[in-house]
């Protein structure tokens, strides 16, 4: 009972501060340091790691294609797969997941820490709402960030299959037939469904994240535990969300 | 010279109503634990008021009701004719309140700690905040570390830069909870001069929560010992020197006594 309860409080108080934040949009403007600091953070730190980790992912999947289509007979078709996954499905909850581990715990620890060291205790008797300036310009800069980070991971992922189907023997598929196989049944609403998905992953972990930050009570223990709990809660809810959206989408 | 009932700002020479804080029967509880109990007492405005106790009095909990931040139990909480607890109160009566460790905003210089405040509110052009972040380094020697961080600063540079922050805010009513706590002797003192010096040039009201028997002897108009929750004692500095109540004595002067240690009487 008293885990149902902490989790219908976890849920009112996100919602409260997605309402609260939603109402400070017009503060935005002003706050553009904060919002492009917030993008470098997001989008910029976190390239690296998707690019690394989609090229390997694009990479594995044109391999395993590979392996079982070679008796079918439909290794031209290896580019088709590794696109449409990318794009619809692997892209999209690889950049949650990554943020969800890179960004949203940094989010958690660090708002957390503010918290029990009363720094948002203090914003608050200046009449300094934090969810107007620590919560909104990190949900503005993540819908803006992700979608980026999305399209990149789709390439590098794509980019990876390619050279995966023309340099491992039991492929060998020329570029050009790989990707006219990708073009061909990909069409334009896959991109986009993929982008759709990676931006309500992406909004849904940093305002989660953000929400547990800011109910953090108690000392260190307690700012590592918040951490935990918000990677944890991310991806739980990255991957209930991911069938969901994926059925409103279809 | 302003008279009493009025605050003057220290930027601007303007002089503002100074308030005062009504504090009636207020009681919290958290689960089945009363930490505070039908306490009641005023601080008039531009008065020193100290509330003393021993640690887990609840005298943090109570300044936090005042400044806001928690919901009472029982009883209300009055600053100037609004209530505490009310959202609106912060944006009709300027209040600051000092923390017990600071709670500086570490990813900020201090300039931008003191300037946080003015920027967000738009209350002045950059010029403006230059002007008044400097007068208020000043009021506090703090000119040198303008450009540190908190992490950079000693535990009594830090108590300052809090209440230059604080001073900015160009309070009516000033907070302060454990100012002098984790200070050396010296440095206790700098500090109670400083907090004595704010209500002296600019009549803000003060609410001390201390256990600092000699900031409370040499500064305070006014002084309140809590005890387990409770008010057991109001009066002046003059009253505390020669205390009726043995609780108040023990608390304030303790005897060290190696022969009969208190914390073999706890046991028993």
């Amino acid at each position: 009972m008293k885990q149902i309860l902490s989790v219908l409080e976890g849920v009112g108080s996100t919602w409260l501060l997605l309402l609260r934040a939603a109402s400070y949009v017009g503060t935005l403007p002003r706050q553009r340091t904060r919002f492009f600091e917030q993008c470098y953070l997001i989008g910029y730190t976190t390239l690296p790691i998707v690019a690394i980790l989609s090229f390997f992912i694009g990479s594995v999947l044109a391999l395993q294609a590979g392996y079982s289509m070679q008796n079918f007979g439909a290794k031209q078709f290896i580019g088709s797969l590794v696109g449409l996954s990318m794009a619809r499905e692997l892209g999209p909850v690889m950049v949650a997941i990554l943020l969800a581990g890179r960004v949203g715990s940094a989010i958690t620890a660090e708002l957390a820490s503010m918290k029990v060291y009363q720094e948002v205790d203090a914003l608050v008797t200046m009449n300094i709402p934090p969810a107007r300036i620590l919560v909104l310009p990190r949900l503005a800069a993540v819908l803006a960030m992700v979608p980026v980070l999305a399209i990149i991971a789709d390439l590098v992922g794509w980019f990876g299959g390619a050279i995966v189907a023309k340099y491992v023997a039991f492929i060998s598929i020329e570029p050009e037939a790989y990707f006219t196989a990708l073009r061909r049944f990909m069409k334009f609403k896959d991109v986009m469904n993929g982008l759709i998905k990676a931006e309500c992953f992406g909004f849904v972990v940093t305002l989660v994240c953000c929400n547990i930050g800011l109910n953090t009570r108690g000392g260190p223990r307690e700012i590592g535990a918040a951490v935990t709990r918000a990677v944890v809660v991310s991806l739980i809810l990255i991957l209930v969300l991911d069938y969901f959206v994926t059925k409103v989408l279809m | 010279m302003p008279g009493p009932s009025q605050t003057r700002n220290p930027f601007t020479e303007h002089e503002t109503p100074a308030v005062s804080v009504a504090i009636e029967g207020l009681s919290k509880s958290f689960g089945n634990r009363v930490v505070l109990d039908q306490v009641t007492f005023s601080v008039q405005p531009g008065e020193i008021f100290v509330l003393m106790g021993p640690s887990g009095s609840g005298k943090s909990v109570l300044l936090k009701h005042v400044i806001g931040l928690e919901q009472p139990s029982g009883g209300r909480v009055q600053v100037d004719q609004y209530d505490a607890t009310a959202e609106e109160t912060r944006e009709k009566v300027r209040m600051a309140i000092v923390f017990q460790a600071g709670a500086l905003f570490n990813s900020l210089t201090v300039y931008d700690n003191l300037a946080l405040y003015l920027r967000e509110h738009d209350l002045a052009s950059e010029d403006g905040i230059r002007e008044k972040v400097g007068r208020a380094l000043q009021i506090l020697s703090l000119e040198g570390a303008a450009e540190k961080y908190p992490s950079e600063l000693s535990g009594g540079m830090k108590k300052r830069v809090a209440i230059a922050r604080a001073l900015v805010m160009e309070p009516q009513l000033l907070l302060y909870d454990e100012p002098t706590s984790e200070l050396d002797p010296v440095m206790s003192a700098t500090i109670s001069e400083i907090i004595a010096l704010l209500k002296n040039e600019y009549h803000v009201t003060t609410l001390v929560v201390s256990h600092d028997r000699d900031l409370a002897l040499n500064i305070a108009d006014r002084v309140g010992i809590l005890m387990d929750g409770r008010l057991i004692f109001l009066g002046t500095p003059a009253d505390l020197r020669e205390p009726k109540d043995p609780r108040v004595a023990a608390f304030l002067y303790p005897q060290i006594d190696l022969q009969n240690p208190r914390y073999k009487q706890l046991e028993t």
